[in-house]
């Protein structure tokens, strides 16, 4: 036997099949659902080419040839080429703005003769996720390094800017899945939770900003954002800095002044205890920035940094919202339920929700759903394909393709886990990372739980570029596993 | 290797990813298992109740023919995004509008606050009921006028210029029938009056519906479940109405220019034959959309042409009603067939008189019903309520005698099935007491003679003609002959037995036989057939009233009628030539030329009523 035959052998063995089970599951299931959401009354055949059903059928067995190739690609390969691959990707990606056609204001879809387009953006992720694997395998690479992160967030933020640069900020928001990959190789877990803090401080502040404490003339969202700041900023100090000293003075001075404004607005004089909270919020910056001087620690200037971007967020937010467009902003009021519009931007979002919550426990049966055939629900074959899941497979449907992606995550994470070097294992983490992400908001937004923002559903949502993108993205890590026990001979 | 010391850090993307499955499991459930209003709203979008309108039945005459049908009519219907390179000016030409009222119609319909229903997908209403001349014309341009339909409805339509209140007419549903009864929906159409309303129910039929399913633009994208739970439409039941429209006819034209009533029954199965009300008016005039504004008119007519006097009128029976005194005096054996009763030009006691005209006295029963002799029934009535012997006081005494008025179908509806029957009026024993304290016979004598309290409506009268005809029973006068595919209610159909027996309706047929022969009545008289008959002149306010009651012939009478004339004088003046000319007509299916002359004299001789409101 040559090395080859024995090379190709113990890769077959090594095949993960759980996953690959899980991901035929998906597509098949997914495949009905678009049955459902694209049945059309003159053209009831479900096989034609004429349908979207049967385009799908096309879209995912050549996605399984793709996979079968793909599999034959060794990981010496991507080793060598990703940064060629990624830099190939970001000419590919600035190209497109360039030269794509206007489609419904987005210049994303790339015509590929007459009939297929394709969206470069859904291969990039794959370019993105190699490079980051082959940097942050090389010798010496450290997370914790700054310049070392920075060179990784760099090739995250590229492409980032060249999807919004073709209107595409859905997609573009994809590519911060990469973050929870970067947390599980060590990025302080800090920055997530940053980044967790604010879209708190935005739903909460934004919500709640008109609304006022009874009694005292404040705003529910200021207050609640000071305090959250406050709160966040202490915890801070006594988690990375262990200085007990400071959290209790810091805790006394602003939970104490706070409550103490807060008695004297309601029982004495009203006023916006505002007024008092921002001041010493300003204090305990202050305070901050003299320690890390002081004992030339940075951590208490990074907290500090934290506590200022935290307070002066919630004054930000109302500059910030008015530099959205109109239609994003709107979504976000919709969501945020500060805005009632049924017919209009909550149209979506209102319609999917009557369609899933019509589906009761066991779904109106197969084509049987009135919702997305009769086209109430807008995108239903795309990014609201989970309507479909609802409203003709019930509860027990769709908490059941949510359960096969829990389970198809899992597995994920355990083959990532069980890789031998970092290159596997980044990669595989930024596949299950952009899976879940895809996961929270496409469900979320269809549920009325995120704002509604225009990515697919893998392996439901209709489409070959998504398809294929997924399935690229998939099945390069299904062979770097396959390889793993091929090192140790 | 230096990241396994981050390696825990799985857990936290697996916990991640488990509480972002976990909520949105909990957010489904929250949805999909709570009450069922997301479906209702679901069902709400997609299905469309196609509604199929049944062909309401037709109204035939006792003899077959067609008095009621239904016509198609056209809408104009538009899809608005499927209009474009209209020649404005052709199509308001076509359609016999202006180019204003084409703009004002078209921002009508885009006003989705006026049309709630607005989509640019689907057919709007542009103008509805075109005549079918208009139609014609406009279907040869239709392929020209992109976006234009026509929908076909059907209205109402009368082939006779007779039966106006028999008929009745259909209109749309008021929003209180729409409340009061689930079949109906607004724009709905529903029998308004007449035979239309009392057999609304069978008329109508049952909606069909087609259960359609609507996208989100309104278009229609088929059937639910291929029809699977659509209803067809039931047909509406074709009625046949016991109505002769020839006897019609003539009774609405002999009965032109006056105000009153006739109604001829067969007594033998109580249909009616004819029942004419006047003033009428011509069916016609409830066609289609002009039905409101004839209304209105006609509401604002002091001779009120829409109420049906034959049902709905109550009037002093006057003489006619004699009959129903001899029958209850004998029956209780208050007269014999020999008792006879003294009548100089009228019954005069104790300074009491009512007058009467000149005839032989004293009388018996027959002779006095031939000469239509007041004295003799105020006599009559006189010693019932005085009989201590039989009856402990007055009051059973008038109860006794209201028990015989009842059970000849007086006093209440005698269940005609048409709407708005009057019930008439018979005094009875708490009446008087209430209204006069202590009372005696001859304070409420003129009773005995159909004056006073008494009153009937010419229905009620008729059907005593067609109980003396049928010699002591009759059948609850109805208008309804048969109904296609179903059958009468019982209630039609019931055979009433009044108080008296037959022998003495047989004393009273020949008093009327002898009022032909040789008394009020003569001129019915014919060599024909037997006609038995009792005039009647009401008094009131005004000049008499004209009343006959007779059926004819005398054995196995055939039709019995009541004529009614109001301010017509004599009985003999306008009530017995008109109920003897229904007679002939009835009876020989025409008119001999001598009565063809008679009819049209008396369709010429009008009443002057004034115009002072009734």
């Amino acid at each position: 036997m040559t090395i080859q035959e024995q090379g190709s052998k113990g890769i077959f063995l090594s095949i993960d099949w759980m996953t690959i089970m899980l991901y035929v599951i998906l597509i098949v299931w997914g495949w009905f659902s678009v049955c459902g959401a694209c049945y059309d009354f003159n053209n009831p055949d479900l096989f034609s080419w004429e349908t979207n059903s049967g385009k799908q059928i096309v879209w995912a067995g050549t996605s399984l040839v793709l996979a079968a190739v793909l599999m034959l690609i060794e990981k010496r390969f991507y080793d060598t080429a990703a940064y060629v691959i990624y830099g190939a990707m970001m000419i590919l990606l600035a190209v497109t703005i360039v030269i794509a056609p206007d489609t419904k204001g987005s210049r994303s879809w790339l015509p590929l003769g007459s009939s297929v387009k394709i969206q470069p953006a859904e291969f990039a992720k794959f370019a993105v996720a190699l490079a980051l694997g082959k940097l942050m395998d090389e010798y010496g690479f450290s997370i914790r390094k700054t310049k070392h992160i920075s060179i990784a967030i760099a090739l995250i933020v590229f492409p980032m800017l060249l999807i919004i640069g073709q209107k595409e900020t859905g997609s573009a928001l994809v590519y911060l899945a990469f973050f929870l990959m970067l947390y599980r190789e060590g990025m302080t877990g800090s920055l997530l939770f940053s980044g967790f803090a604010f879209v708190v401080y935005f739903v909460v502040g934004m919500k709640y900003s008109e609304d006022h404490l009874t009694y005292i003339p404040t705003s529910v969202g200021e207050f609640t954002v000071l305090l959250l700041a406050m709160i966040f900023t202490i915890s801070m100090v006594w988690i990375y800095c262990k200085d007990i000293f400071t959290v209790k003075l810091m805790s006394y001075i602003c939970f104490g002044s706070t409550l103490i404004a807060l008695i004297f607005a309601a029982f004495v004089i009203p006023f916006d205890v505002c007024y008092v909270m921002l001041p010493i919020c300003i204090l305990m910056i202050l305070y901050l920035i003299g320690l890390a001087l002081y004992h030339r620690y940075i951590r208490y200037g990074l907290i500090a940094l934290f506590a200022v971007a935290s307070t002066a967020f919630y004054y930000m937010t109302d500059t910030l919202f008015e530099h959205l467009d109109d239609h994003q902003r709107i979504r976000i009021e919709v969501l945020l339920g500060m805005k009632d519009d049924p017919r209009g931007a909550g149209y979506n979002v209102n319609q999917a929700k009557i369609a899933i919550g019509s589906g009761g426990l066991f779904g109106k049966g197969f084509l049987n759903g009135t919702q997305t055939k009769l086209r109430y629900v807008p995108e239903q074959h795309t990014d609201f394909i989970f309507c479909t899941v609802g409203e003709e497979e019930g509860f027990i449907g769709s908490a059941g393709v949510l359960i096969v992606y829990l389970l198809f995550i899992w597995r994920l994470i355990i083959v990532a886990e069980r890789q031998t070097d970092t290159m596997g294992r980044v990669y595989g983490y930024c596949v299950l990372s952009i899976f879940l992400f895809h996961l929270f908001i496409n469900v979320g937004m269809v549920l009325g739980l995120t704002p509604v923002i225009g990515i697919p559903l893998p392996f439901f949502s209709y489409g070959g570029s998504s398809l294929w993108g997924f399935t690229l993205l998939l099945f390069i890590f299904l062979r770097m596993d396959a390889e793993r026990n091929l090192k140790r001979q | 290797m230096k990241s396994h010391i981050y390696e825990n850090r799985k857990y936290v993307l697996a916990g991640i990813a488990l509480v972002i499955v976990l909520c949105y499991i909990a957010r489904l459930a929250f949805l999909q298992l709570s009450d069922g209003e997301y479906k209702t709203r679901a069902d709400d979008n997609a299905f469309f109740n196609n509604v199929i309108f049944p062909a309401r039945g037709a109204i035939y005459d006792r003899n077959g023919e067609l008095l009621v049908f239904n016509q198609p009519a056209y809408d104009v219907m538009v899809i608005m995004r499927e209009v474009h390179n209209l020649d404005t000016l052709d199509f308001c030409k076509t359609l016999g509008i202006t180019r204003k009222q084409f703009d004002e119609r078209m921002a009508l319909i885009k006003d989705r606050n006026k049309n709630p229903g607005y989509s640019t997908y689907t057919q709007q209403l542009f103008i509805p009921q075109i005549s079918s001349q208009e139609y014609g014309v406009f279907q040869e341009k239709l392929f020209r006028f992109h976006g234009f339909y026509i929908r076909e409805r059907t209205i109402r339509r009368y082939a006779t210029d007779h039966c106006a209140h028999i008929l009745g007419d259909v209109a749309e549903v008021s929003p209180a029938e729409v409340e009061n009864d689930d079949y109906y929906d607004p724009g709905d159409y529903i029998g308004k009056q007449g035979v239309e309303r009392s057999y609304e129910p069978e008329l109508r039929g049952v909606k069909g519906v087609q259960i359609l399913l609507r996208d989100a633009r309104g278009r229609i994208q088929g059937h639910y479940r291929n029809g699977a739970l659509d209803r067809k439409p039931i047909p509406g039941k074709n009625l046949t109405l016991s109505i002769d429209a020839k006897l019609q006819a003539l009774g609405e034209r002999l009965m032109e220019g006056k105000m009153g009533a006739i109604v001829a029954i067969e007594p033998k199965t109580g249909e009616i034959l004819c029942m004419v009300s006047a003033p009428s008016y011509d069916p016609h005039r409830m066609e289609g959309k002009q039905r409101g504004a004839q209304m209105m008119e006609m509401q604002r007519d002091p001779m009120k042409p829409m109420l049906n006097r034959a049902i709905s009128g109550t009037y002093p029976p006057g003489s006619t009603f004699k009959t129903s005194q001899g029958l209850t005096f004998l029956q209780e054996g208050i007269i014999t067939s020999s008792t006879a009763y003294p009548c100089y030009r009228g019954f005069v006691t104790k300074g009491m008189r009512v007058g009467c005209h000149g005839h032989g006295s004293p009388l018996p029963l027959i002779p006095a019903i031939a000469t239509s002799c007041n004295g003799y029934f105020c006599w009559g009535l006189y010693h019932m309520l005085n009989n201590r012997k039989q009856y402990k006081n007055i009051q059973e005494a008038m109860t006794t005698w209201k028990n015989y008025m009842v059970s000849m179908g007086f006093g209440y509806k005698l269940g005609v099935d048409l709407p708005g029957e009057a019930r008439g009026m018979i005094p009875n024993a708490d009446y008087y007491d209430s209204r006069l304290g202590q009372w005696n016979a001859l304070g409420v004598i003129s009773i005995a003679i159909g004056q006073g309290e008494v009153t009937l409506t010419p229905l009620q009268i008729a059907n005593l003609g067609a109980t003396i005809a049928n010699r002591g029973y009759y059948i609850t006068p109805h208008i309804v002959k048969r109904i296609e595919g179903g059958h009468l209610a019982d209630s039609l159909l019931v055979k009433h037995k009044t108080k008296v027996e037959k022998k003495y309706y047989d004393m009273v047929a020949e008093g009327m036989r002898k009022a032909v022969l040789g008394g009020t009545c003569r001129s019915a008289n014919t060599s024909m057939y037997e006609v038995c008959g009792k005039t009647g002149t009401a008094q009131n306010r005004g000049k008499d009233h004209s009343a006959f009651m007779g059926f004819a012939p005398k054995d196995n009478p055939k039709i019995a009628v009541a004529v009614y004339v109001e301010n017509g004088g004599f009985g003999a003046t306008y009530g017995v030539p008109i109920g003897s000319l229904i007679m002939e007509q009835y009876i020989n299916g025409k008119l001999t030329p001598a009565s063809e002359a008679k009819a049209a004299s008396f369709q010429s001789r009008h009443i002057d009523y004034g115009t002072r409101a009734r």
